[in-house]
């Protein structure tokens, strides 16, 4: 029953802490990367630069892949300011496209880099269909989906809209983004009050986590870098099982986040959802889900941690 | 060295048209002290796209109502659409904006550029200000809006003075900058927690305020604080801004919005009293300007929480969070308000709004800062009477004052057995 003709080739996105991780996701079967450098990127496992990120382009376009340039993090005067140079900078790299949030950036891209694609990536805000439109008559070429949206939701958003639509399927999620140093603010406090040390190591590597007492189950990551303070999901979605429902849905790309997960979980991942689009996209009537995938991720899963459907067939309620 | 004298500012900049009041209406009485109290402008919720579902929120008539009161004064009302919008919520949206236009709503404050740009399309009448919750906090993202059409920008709480200032000197459009109330301490719509821990979305008014909640932070799988007042927060102390308005009006911030469509009656007309003031002072006198310990008092009369000053001079660090337990600034409760003056019996007809009673010392207060106390004599009801307590709510009492009052004056009474 599929709609599809037999052009449809959706992408398999990842990111990479590495060029080495670039590599070996590549060799699982990722067909595009997110990458960037954490003064303008939001929330990536590496720092590529704009001569690491030629390296990658290089590496990448070799083997037939894309390469996306993250510009999507909240941006003060001063990160304005430097723009135009930085895009420059990146669209000399070789780049594929531009992922952004701040308008800022989209009027920056089209007067530097007027030849790339545009991505449209508000986080918790790309929540419709007719918003995405407004971008896309603005330039964007893609809309990355709110991991809060419903598959209801995504597949009218994907129906609706001009834009190619890119979903997250795997990985944890950001839920709470603050400017303020919160850990270390925490750690100054206890230090004042007596009750510890006011040094606290806070990076991402460092495996911190929130417990709320009525969750004792849930563990919330949280990390500081030079853009604040982050809290992550206590589960990764993991959409493999209901993966058909998108394809059929016709999603453009299935991104996978490996934030605060190792190469070799990250490389298990990408290697599963590979398996299954192909399946798919060789033979939608006959596809069925593979346990069998998913058994080879919950081997390398972080028992504290649940893969879930996330949002998928939720109905929130305001 | 040789280049100070360079970059030192050329003297202060005195702005002489004064910045706006902005003020929350809850419901239509909010909406009248706010206005009364001396507020320019008034921004309330509509039954739709608003990001307060609790509140009262306003039907398409009491707009109405509200904006003819408004008009009085010489006031404007705004409207909260300031949801994210769900492919859901897209349904019904022109008739919505069409009929705010109809209700002689001056702006709507929106986040989600598809309801800016279906009111620019369908409502023209309808001023679009881009909400804080679009978290805007680059001149070239503001020039952006500007060539969208938008006539003004609420930015990001996270925009310190100096990078205001840098904005109004790079684009000509007018800011309205949150100086007063309860702040999200993430990014203004980046927080999905409620999302998370009760399926309620933060971005369309479901927020359960997971931030101010307590969490034990594990560093090496043990948790870091033991006891009750160690734990982890997110929890920010409220914003106040009114011992630093000469700096903002120097800025150049056009609007000084009040946080707290939730907030009670006595919080509004407070806190929209003592900034009044302050901003009249100024401009009558930039000069010689001082902040008035009394404006201070008031306003922690109705704080709820401790206050800062949010990220308007640096990022908030340990002292701008609330670890501890909260403690009541003052002890004052709001116990009623004037309905009625008679100027020759010098008797004021009182809607209680809170339990009082004979010997207890009360306090009045209106608009300007008329102010006294005095304990609370013989009080009679609307037959005459005598009572023992004004204990029904909203119950009519009558009560001699020892100076004037006028309607919509308000009174508290001292608590804490004082």
């Amino acid at each position: 029953m599929s709609t599809h003709t037999g052009a449809y080739r959706p992408e398999l996105l990842a990111t990479a802490g590495s060029l080495a991780e670039l590599e070996r996701l590549i060799d699982a079967g990722a067909d595009a990367f997110v990458l960037g450098e954490p003064r303008y990127a939001m929330r990536l496992p590496g720092a590529f630069d704009p001569q690491a990120m030629a390296d990658a382009c290089r590496l990448a376009h070799a083997r037939g892949v894309r390469i996306y340039a993250a510009v999507n993090n909240l941006i003060d005067n001063k990160a304005a300011d430097a723009l135009d140079a930085y895009i420059s900078g990146v669209a000399r790299a070789g780049v594929d496209a531009i992922v952004f949030g701040d308008p800022a950036v989209l009027v920056q891209a089209k007067a530097q880099a007027p030849q790339l694609a545009l991505h449209w990536s508000a986080e918790m805000t790309s929540t419709n269909y007719a918003t995405a439109d407004f971008w896309g008559r603005r330039g964007a070429t893609r809309v990355v989906a709110a991991r809060e949206l419903n598959m209801e939701e995504l597949l009218e958003l994907k129906r609706k809209s001009a834009l190619q639509v890119e979903v997250q399927v795997h990985g944890m999620t950001n839920i709470y983004h603050s400017k303020r140093s919160l850990l270390s603010s925490y750690a100054d406090y206890r230090s004042r009050a007596g009750h510890g040390a006011a040094q606290l190591e806070t990076g991402s590597e460092r495996g911190l986590y929130l417990i709320e007492p009525e969750r004792p189950e849930e563990r919330f990551p949280i990390y500081e870098d030079a853009g604040g303070t982050h809290i992550m999901s206590a589960d990764d979605i993991c959409l493999l099982e209901c993966l058909d429902e998108l394809l059929e849905g016709g999603i453009d790309s299935f991104k996978i986040d490996g934030l605060l997960h190792s190469e070799a979980y990250n490389e298990a991942v990408v290697r599963a959802y590979r398996t299954a689009i192909d399946a798919y996209c060789a033979d939608p009537a006959a596809y069925r889900f593979d346990e069998s995938l998913l058994d080879g991720i919950r081997a390398l899963q972080d028992p504290g941690r649940e893969l879930s459907f996330g949002f998928m067939f939720k109905e929130q309620v305001y | 060295m040789a280049t100070q004298a360079k970059t030192r500012p050329q003297g202060k900049r005195h702005r002489l048209e004064r910045p706006e009041l902005l003020a929350p209406a809850g419901n239509l009485e909010k909406l009248r002290f706010a206005v009364h109290y001396g507020a320019d402008a008034v921004y309330i919720g509509g039954q739709k796209y608003g990001l307060r579902s609790n509140a009262d929120n306003f039907t398409f008539e009491e707009m109405e109502e509200g904006v003819r009161f408004a008009a009085q004064y010489g006031a404007k009302v705004f409207v909260a659409t300031n949801i994210y919008a769900h492919n859901e919520d897209l349904d019904g949206l022109e008739t919505y904006l069409r009929r705010l236009e109809q209700a002689g709503v001056a702006a709507i404050i929106a986040a989600d550029p598809i309801i800016v740009e279906t009111a620019m399309r369908v409502a023209p009448k309808l001023e679009v200000h881009l909400s804080t919750q679009q978290s805007t906090l680059n001149w070239q993202a503001v020039q952006f809006w500007k060539e969208e059409g938008l006539p003004r920008v609420v930015l990001a709480r996270e925009t310190s003075i100096e990078e205001i200032a840098e904005i109004k000197a790079h684009v000509d459009i007018e800011i309205e900058q949150f100086i007063h109330g309860a702040m999200c301490s993430s990014y203004s719509g980046r927080c999905v927690l409620s999302n998370h821990f009760t399926d309620r979305d933060s971005n369309r008014g479901g927020c359960c305020q997971s931030c101010r909640w307590k969490y034990d932070l594990f560093v090496e799988d043990e948790p870091l604080g033991q006891q009750e007042q160690d734990k982890f927060t997110m929890g920010s102390k409220d914003l106040c801004m009114i011992e630093h308005l000469p700096a903002l009006i120097e800025a150049g911030v056009d609007s000084f919005k009040i946080e707290g469509r939730m907030k009670s009656l006595h919080y509004v007309a407070t806190v929209v009293n003592a900034y009044r003031q302050a901003i009249d002072a100024y401009f009558e006198d930039p000069q010689g300007y001082r902040v008035k310990p009394e404006w201070l008092d008031e306003i922690n009369k109705a704080a709820n929480r401790p206050l800062n000053s949010g990220f308007f001079f640096g990022t908030p660090g340990a002292g701008e969070h609330i670890y501890e337990p909260e403690e009541k600034a003052a002890p004052y409760d709001f116990a009623g308000v004037v309905l009625d003056y008679d100027e020759v019996a010098c008797i004021a007809t009182i809607q209680q709004r809170n339990h009082f009673k004979p010997g207890q010392e009360v306090e009045f207060f209106g608009p300007g800062g008329t102010f006294f106390r005095q304990p609370v004599g013989e009080l009679l009801d609307e037959e005459g009477q005598q009572l023992d307590a004004a204990r029904h709510p909203l119950q009519h009492v009558r009560m001699r004052t020892e100076q004037p009052v006028k309607a919509m004056d308000m009174m508290r009474k001292r608590i804490g057995g004082r």
